[in-house]
């Protein structure tokens, strides 16, 4: 069977379009929580009503990406490399869901209802749970730099593919 | 495309700062070293790093639908919203004195429904002694270093003199069924059509109670708990309403005395639970968790508000899940 040798269009787009967004929400969440500045009010109600835009994202990106055959990896590469790959792209799905899924735990036994963009709220506890805020809490930040560092493995083993090995892996997702 | 709107917001937010005005001469604070200026030395963990010491209230708002027109809220339609409460003393040691303290305040949660809530923080002082965080930490200094430093911080901060004025003639009462508690910093009301308000808010005590008798460590606590038991107490809830000339966004200045004022309706206090026994000790009281038909002014105080709650929650909540864990009694 032959893979075509680059990403199809539409999971190109899901992969840059969620770069940007996430990249985005990490430096948000990053400024929001230290800024005293008077919008960081206004950065926090984005951030929270992206992640919902962001877990909306991700479920349509991963219904694609199981619709879709993937570019084979090079052939000569180490069978721990291809293991390393396979893996770390699937630990990055899995950040992508856990981050708005903690995100918005958090917030719900915190009692914050969550505004979307004006137009609708996502429900909050009624009764305040702070055991379990402070466990979605802390995961929220945990997860945040688990996605920090996968991303610079992600971003560093494309530079390697592109630059050391000089294949086509980096350019078949561009 | 998309990597190009959101950089450009988040530039533009960025930006903001250095074209605001001359109040943010101060040196810059993060929420982190405002809440590690609050906790001090002495960490009481699983506490609230402000306020620390206070007693859990609870009873209904009974609204006499006066504030509706202003206000999509649905707690101001005529009708009853019970709440979780707690009353307390400014500071960070959760057994200090309660009459050592010089400010006393309310807290009020209304979870009306699973995507409305509100939480409100209010303080016996009508405003602030300075217009933004960064100045309002260097004020905290001074006042941990002492009478004299906060003399000078006071004349080097003309904008100060409104509280000033009003710490002057404070009185604090018998109890903090006394006390008129303000909402200081200034929110928009708005409407089913859209329309916004400014408004400020005090709840105002029905009952006049003279310092005298009060005795004792806990004596605010144990004398609004006895109180309490004996009947309810009753509060109305007081909004002024901003003319155009008034900033809603300055929370040294006062409104002046002739602004329309609407009562919203009343506020009755049934029960007192002790803060590790009752439910107002897991509450972040973020003023700025709002429901429809109420928003937050652009006073810088008010906007720096949820990030200094949240890093004090984000601790205290920490050490009693780590509490729970361990088997101790943190919470």
């Amino acid at each position: 069977m032959i893979s075509s040798d680059r990403f199809s269009l539409s999971m190109r787009l899901f992969h840059w379009g969620m770069a940007a967004l996430v990249l985005s929400m990490l430096a948000a969440g990053l400024l929001m929580v230290t800024s005293l500045q008077p919008w960081q009010l206004t950065l926090l109600t984005i951030h929270k009503a992206f992640g919902v835009v962001a877990i909306l994202l991700v479920t349509a990106r991963l219904i694609n990406r199981l619709r879709h055959k993937l570019p084979a990896l090079p052939h000569d590469l180490a069978d721990w490399q291809k293991t390393v790959a396979k893996v770390s792209h699937w630990l990055l799905y899995f950040l992508l869901f856990a981050m708005p899924v903690s995100g918005y735990l958090m917030q719900y036994f915190a009692g914050r209802p969550i505004d979307i963009f004006g137009l609708l709220r996502l429900p909050a506890a009624l009764q305040v749970d702070i055991h379990l805020y402070a466990l979605f809490r802390e995961l929220h930040s945990l997860l945040a730099l688990a996605l920090i560092g996968m991303i610079a493995l992600h971003v560093g083993a494309a530079m390697h593919h592109h630059f050391v090995r000089k294949d086509d892996v980096l350019k078949s997702m561009l | 495309m998309s990597i190009f709107n959101m950089k450009t917001l988040y530039l533009a937010l960025l930006l903001v700062p250095a074209f605001s005005s001359s109040a943010d001469t101060a040196p810059k604070v993060s929420a982190q070293q405002f809440v590690n200026l609050q906790q001090g030395d002495t960490v009481f963990a699983g506490f609230r790093r402000a306020h620390a010491k206070g007693i859990c209230i609870s009873g209904e708002f009974h609204a006499n639908g006066q504030l509706a027109a202003y206000s999509k809220a649905s707690l101001f339609k005529a009708g009853i919203t019970p709440f979780t409460g707690r009353l307390s003393i400014a500071g960070s040691n959760p057994t200090a004195p309660d009459l050592k303290s010089p400010v006393r305040s309310m807290a009020l949660s209304f979870a009306s429904s699973r995507t409305e809530q509100w939480r409100l923080a209010m303080n016996t002082p009508p405003v602030m002694a300075v217009a933004d965080p960064h100045s309002f930490y260097q004020q905290i200094l001074a006042i941990k270093a002492g009478p004299a430093a906060i003399q000078q911080f006071f004349a080097e901060h003309p904008e100060s003199k409104e509280f000033r004025a009003w710490a002057a003639q404070y009185q604090p009462t018998g109890s903090y069924a006394a006390e008129t508690y303000h909402s200081i910093n200034a929110f928009y009301l708005v409407n089913a059509t859209g329309e916004q308000q400014a408004v400020r808010w005090a709840m105002r005590p029905t009952i006049a109670v003279t310092a005298g008798a009060l005795d004792g460590n806990d004596a605010l606590q144990t004398e609004i708990a006895n109180r309490i038991a004996g009947g309810p107490v009753v509060f109305d809830w007081v909004f002024t309403l901003a003319e155009p000339a008034d900033d809603e966004n300055n929370p040294t200045k006062a409104w002046p005395d002739n602004r329309r004022q609407i009562t919203a309706g009343q506020l009755v206090l049934t029960s007192t639970t002790a803060q590790l026994e009752g439910n107002c000790h897991a509450i972040n009281f973020d003023p700025l968790v709002l429901p429809s038909g109420v928003a937050a002014s652009r006073d810088p105080i008010l906007r720096a508000r949820s990030a200094a709650y949240a890093e004090s929650y984000r601790r205290r909540a920490k050490e009693q899940l780590q509490g729970a864990l361990e088997g101790s009694n943190n919470d």
